[in-house]
C-alpha cells in the first residue's frame, strides 16, 4: 500500500473535565471512503474541527502526505488541500448558487483582493462545470436562501471540490434529508471521489449509507475509538453491538427515526 | 497623601452616579438586547423632573428626598411607555434598527424637555442636612459625595437581592443567558420586558436626579453620561451589573486621577481603557459570550448589476446633476452641494455596514478626521486646497488603520460599541486639544482655492469628488473585494474555511471607508468654510445611519436616496423651533413602518409592477 494521504496519530482533546477525544489513530488512504461512526457526543465533529483546524488538539500528529497540518489554521489546511462541509449547512444566503461557488473559486484562484473587475464574470465556467457534477446547473441562477434543504447539501459539496482537494471531510453530509435521496447523494459523492482520486473522511448515522458506501468503518465511543475495519468486520464487532444495539444507545439514526 | 485620598473619594462618588446609570443600561440590554440609546434622556429627564419637583411643589411636601424618588418613578412610566410604544414593536429588528429608533426617542426628549423647562442651565438645591463639607485628612469633602458613595454599593446590593432572591429576578437573569429558553418556559417575556424597561429607567432617572446637587443640568447631560455609560457597561461585559459596577470604579477613579496627569484627555483615557479591555477580553470583563445567534432580520436577496430601468434613472439623476447650476439658484446650488457630500459620506457607511455586516455606530470619526486633516494642512501647512484633499482621506484612512485593527476583531454590538468608542475619541481630541483644533471655536476661514471660489465651481468639484467615490464603492462592492465582504457578512465560518483571512479583508474595508468618509468630510470643510468638534460627535454619526436606514439599508442606491431625502427634510424643518422633535418620529416611524427604506420600498413596488425582475421568477 502506498502512504496514506492523512495520517492521524494520538489525536486528543478535553473541554473541562471532559475527555470529547482521546488518543485516536488512524490513517486514510489516497482515494478511500473511510466512515466515523459513534453515538451522539462521540467526539465526532470534535474530531473534524481538530482535522481542520479550526479547535486546537491538546496532543497528537495529523500528517496530510507526510506534512503535519496540526495547529494550522482552518485557512492554511483548506490551502493545503483540505475540503470540508459542515454539519450544519454554511452557505451564503445572499448570494445565488452558482456565486457560492465563485466565491471558493475566487478564493482558490487568490482573487479575494480585486477590488475592480466584477466578481460575476470570474470562473463561470468552472463554477457551471461543478454545479453540473453535483447537478445543480438548473438552479445556478437562484438565491441559496431559499434552496431546499438537500439542495444545499448538493452546493455545499460543489463548494468543497472547489478548490480541487486531495481530502475531503464530509460531517453528516446527509443530515436531514430524506432516506432516498441520502442514498443518492453519497453515491453521487462516492462517483465523484472515485473519479477524481479524492479520499474521504465522513460521519454519518444513517446506516445504510455507511455499509453501502463507506470502504472503511471508524467506531468512536466517548471520545476512544473502539472498532474499525471493513464493513463486515465492524458490523459482527462484539464491542460495537454492545455500544449501539445491546447497550442501550441507540444509533443515531434509529434515534432520530 | 491626603490630597490623593481626596480625589480617590471623588472618584468614588462619580463611580456610584457612574454605577447607577449603566446599571440600568446594562439590565436592559442583557434582557432585551437593545442597545438604548434613550437611557442617558431618561437621566437627563430625571434630574429635570427632580428640578421641578423640588422647585414648585408647594410647601415642599416631598422634601428633597422624595423629589428624587418621585422624579425615578416618573422617569420609570416614561420609560414603559416609550417600551410600549416603540421597542415593542422592533425587538426582533437588526441592532442598527433599534440603536437609530432610540436615538429619535433621545431626540424627541431633547425637545420635549426644551419646551417644558426651557434651554437654560438649571441650579439645583443642595440636599437638606448634606450641604457641608467633612474635612477627611483635612482636605473638604462634600456630604453629599460621601452618600453617593454609600449609595453605589447599596443598589449593587438590592439589584443583587432582587435578581438572585425573587422570581422575578431569577427570570430576568435566565433571560440574560438565553433569551429563547425564557419564552419556552412559557414566560410571559412582554411583561418581563416591560417590567425590566421599568426598573433600567427607574435607576436612570434616579442618577439622573441624584445630579441635582452635584452639578447645573442642562440639555447636554443625555449625551455626555451616554457614552460613558456605554463604555462603563461594555468594559463591565453587557448584561452583567457586577460588572457595570466594577467598571464604574475603574472609569470613576481613571477620571479622578487621569485629570491630575492629563487634564486634556480625561475623556480619552476612558475610551481608551475601553479599547483595550474589549482587545484582551472581547465580552468585557465580566461579560459572556453571546448565546444568541445575532438577529438576522430580513433574508438578503443577491445583488444584481442595476436593470436598464434603475440605469436610465442614474443616467437621468447625473445629467440632472450636470445641468442643475445653469437652472438653480445659488441656495440650491449649495443645498446641493451638501447633499453630495452626505450622499458620499453615507455610502461609505453603507459600504462597511450593509454589504459588509459591520455595524459602525461611530462613522463621524471619519469625516471629522478627513475634515481636521484638510483644515490643518490650511491652517498649519500653508498649503492648498488641493493639497489639503489629499490629505483628508489620508488622516481619516490613518484613523480607520488604527481603529480598524480593534474594531474588526470584535463583532455584532461589541464592534458598534467600539467604532461609538473610537468616534467619541477624535471628538473628544477634536474638543479637548485646543492648541490644535481651536476646541470648541473650531477653526475658522478654510476656503477653497481661487478656480473653485465660486459656488457652481465648488458644486462640480464636489459632484466630481463625491460622485466618482459612490461610484468606486459601488463598483468595489460587485468584485471579489465586495463579494469577500459580502459573504463575511453572511457566514464568517464558510468564508475562513475556504481560505480566506476574513479579518484583513474587513480591515481593509474599513481603512476604505475611512478614506471615501474623509473625502466627504474634505469637501465639506471647503464648502463650509471652518470645522467644529461637533462633526465628528455622536449625532452626525447617527445623521450617516439615518441617511442608510432612510434609503434602504439593503438597497445599493440607498444611501443616495437617503442622503438626499434627509438633507432636504433637514433643510425644511431645521428652521422649525422643535426640529429635532419632528426629526425623531420620522426616524422612529421609518423604523417602525417602512424599515426597507424609501429605495427599498419603490424598488418593491417597480418589481411589483414588473419593471424589475423578482427573484423567484428569476429562477
Ligand atoms: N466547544 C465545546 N465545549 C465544551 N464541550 C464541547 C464542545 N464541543 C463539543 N463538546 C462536547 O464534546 C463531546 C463531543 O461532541 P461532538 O464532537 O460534537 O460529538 P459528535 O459530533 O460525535 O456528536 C460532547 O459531549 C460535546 O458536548
Ligand atoms: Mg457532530
Amino acid at each position: 500500500m502506498s502512504d496514506p494521504v492523512l495520517s492521524v496519530r494520538n489525536l486528543s482533546k478535553s473541554f473541562g473535565g471532559l475527555k470529547a477525544v482521546s488518543d485516536v489513530s488512524f490513517d486514510l488512504a489516497k482515494g478511500e471512503l473511510l466512515a466515523l461512526i459513534g453515538p451522539n457526543g462521540a467526539g465526532k465533529t470534535t474530531c473534524f474541527n481538530m482535522l481542520n483546524g479550526q479547535l486546537r488538539a491538546d496532543a497528537g500528529q495529523v500528517r496530510l502526505n507526510g506534512t503535519s497540518i496540526l495547529g494550522l489554521n482552518p485557512r492554511r489546511v483548506w490551502r493545503m488541500g483540505v475540503g470540508r462541509t459542515f454539519q450544519i449547512t454554511a452557505t451564503y444566503a445572499s448570494m445565488t448558487v452558482r456565486e457560492n461557488v465563485q466565491m471558493a473559486l475566487i478564493s482558490h484562484h487568490r482573487k479575494t483582493w480585486d477590488i475592480w473587475r466584477p466578481a460575476s464574470g470570474l470562473h463561470v465556467e468552472e463554477a457551471m462545470q461543478l454545479l453540473d457534477l453535483v447537478g445543480m446547473r438548473e438552479q445556478a441562477e437562484r438565491a441559496a436562501a431559499i434552496l431546499a434543504y438537500g439542495d444545499l447539501k448538493r452546493l455545499e459539496l460543489a463548494i468543497a471540490l472547489a478548490h480541487a482537494p486531495e481530502l475531503l471531510l464530509m460531517d453528516e453530509p446527509t443530515a436531514g434529508m430524506a432516506p432516498r435521496e441520502r442514498v443518492r447523494l453519497m453515491q453521487l459523492t462516492a462517483d465523484i471521489v472515485a473519479e477524481r482520486g479524492i479520499s474521504v473522511l465522513f460521519t454519518e448515522h444513517d446506516m445504510d449509507v455507511v455499509f453501502s458506501h463507506a470502504h472503511r468503518i471508524m467506531v468512536l465511543n466517548r471520545g476512544e475509538l473502539i472498532a474499525s475495519g471493513s464493513v463486515d468486520d465492524v458490523r459482527n464487532d462484539a464491542r460495537v453491538q454492545e455500544v449501539y444495539l445491546g447497550g442501550g444507545t441507540l444509533f443515531e439514526g434509529q434515534a432520530h427515526g | 497623601m491626603s490630597f490623593y485620598f481626596a480625589q480617590f473619594l471623588t472618584g468614588l462618588s462619580s463611580a456610584s452616579s457612574l454605577f447607577l446609570v449603566a446599571c440600568g443600561l446594562s439590565l436592559i440590554f442583557g434582557v432585551t438586547r437593545v442597545v438604548n440609546f434613550a437611557h442617558g434622556s431618561f437621566y437627563m429627564l430625571g434630574a429635570y423632573v427632580a428640578y421641578a419637583l423640588v422647585q414648585f411643589v408647594p410647601g415642599s411636601i416631598l422634601g428633597f428626598w422624595g423629589s428624587v424618588l418621585a422624579a425615578a418613578l416618573i422617569v420609570a412610566l416614561v420609560g414603559v411607555v416609550v417600551e410600549i410604544l416603540i421597542l415593542k414593536r422592533i425587538y426582533n429588528a437588526p441592532e442598527l434598527y433599534q440603536l437609530v429608533a432610540t436615538f429619535g426617542v433621545v431626540l424627541l426628549m431633547q425637545d420635549a424637555i426644551l419646551l417644558i423647562f426651557g434651554g437654560d442651565d438649571q441650579f439645583g438645591p443642595r440636599a437638606p442636612g448634606l450641604d457641608s463639607v467633612v474635612r477627611v485628612f483635612g482636605e473638604p469633602i462634600p456630604e453629599y459625595d460621601l452618600v453617593l458613595i454609600a449609595l453605589g454599593p447599596i443598589v449593587l446590593g438590592a439589584l443583587w437581592l432582587l435578581l438572585n432572591r425573587t422570581r422575578w429576578g431569577i427570570l430576568v437573569r435566565a433571560a440574560t443567558l438565553d433569551r429563547e429558553m425564557v419564552a419556552s418556559l412559557g414566560v410571559n417575556q412582554s411583561w418581563l420586558f416591560t417590567t425590566v424597561f421599568f426598573l433600567g429607567s427607574f435607576l436612570a432617572g434616579l442618577g439622573g436626579a441624584l445630579q441635582l446637587p452635584r452639578v447645573s443640568i442642562n440639555l447636554l447631560m443625555d449625551l455626555s453620561i451616554i457614552a460613558e455609560a456605554f463604555v462603563v457597561v461594555v468594559i463591565g461585559g453587557m448584561g452583567s451589573i457586577p460588572g457595570a459596577f466594577i467598571a464604574a470604579l475603574l472609569i470613576g477613579e481613571l477620571n479622578a486621577f487621569g485629570v491630575l496627569v492629563l487634564p486634556q484627555a480625561t475623556i480619552v483615557l476612558a475610551f481608551v481603557v475601553m479599547a483595550v479591555v474589549l482587545v484582551i477580553r472581547p465580552y468585557g470583563l465580566l461579560g459572556k459570550a453571546e448565546t444568541l445567534a445575532h438577529v438576522a432580520g430580513q433574508v438578503e436577496l443577491p445583488i444584481r448589476p442595476a436593470s436598464t430601468l434603475a440605469k436610465s434613472i442614474a443616467g437621468l439623476l447625473l445629467i440632472g446633476l450636470v445641468v442643475m447650476p445653469f437652472l438653480a439658484g445659488e441656495f440650491a446650488i449649495v443645498l446641493a452641494t451638501d447633499v453630495l457630500i452626505f450622499a458620499l459620506f453615507a455610502a461609505s457607511l453603507h459600504f462597511i455596514m450593509s454589504n459588509g455586516g459591520m455595524v459602525s455606530f461611530g462613522h463621524a470619526a471619519y469625516f471629522g478626521l478627513g475634515a481636521y486633516g484638510a483644515a490643518f494642512v490650511i491652517k498649519y501647512a500653508g498649503g492648498s486646497m488641493e493639497l489639503a484633499l489629499l490629505a483628508a482621506p489620508l488622516m481619516a484612512a490613518a484613523g480607520a488603520l488604527i481603529f480598524g485593527w480593534f474594531c474588526v476583531r470584535l463583532s455584532g454590538v461589541y464592534m458598534a460599541m467600539l467604532t461609538l468608542a473610537a468616534a467619541q475619541i477624535v471628538w473628544s481630541t477634536a474638543y479637548q486639544w485646543q492648541d490644535l483644533t481651536g476646541g470648541d471655536d473650531g477653526l475658522l476661514g478654510i476656503w477653497p482655492s481661487e478656480w473653485a471660489k465660486s459656488k457652481t465651481a465648488y458644486y462640480y468639484l464636489a459632484l466630481v469628488l463625491c460622485g466618482g467615490g459612490i461610484l468606486a464603492m459601488r463598483r468595489m462592492i460587485f468584485s471579489p473585494f465586495g463579494y469577500t465582504l459580502r459573504g463575511g457578512r453572511d457566514n464568517p465560518n464558510r468564508t475562513e474555511s475556504i481560505g480566506i483571512n476574513l479579518r484583513q479583508h474587513q480591515w481593509a474595508a474599513f481603512i476604505i471607508a475611512g478614506v471615501f468618509a474623509g473625502i466627504a468630510g474634505g469637501v465639506y470643510v471647503f464648502s463650509k468654510g471652518s470645522i467644529f468638534p461637533d462633526e465628528a460627535a455622536i449625532p452626525r454619526s447617527v445623521d450617516a445611519l439615518v441617511m442608510v436606514l432612510l434609503g434602504g439599508v439593503q438597497t445599493l442606491s440607498g444611501p443616495v436616496v437617503g442622503a438626499g431625502v434627509f438633507r432636504l427634510l433637514e433643510d425644511e424643518i431645521s428652521r422649525l423651533d422643535y426640529w429635532r422633535a419632528i426629526l425623531g418620529v420620522i426616524i422612529i416611524s421609518i423604523v417602525v413602518i417602512a424599515p426597507e427604506g424609501i429605495a427599498g420600498f419603490i424598488k418593491k413596488i417597480a418589481v411589483k409592477a414588473g419593471f424589475e425582475r423578482n427573484e423567484e421568477q428569476a429562477s
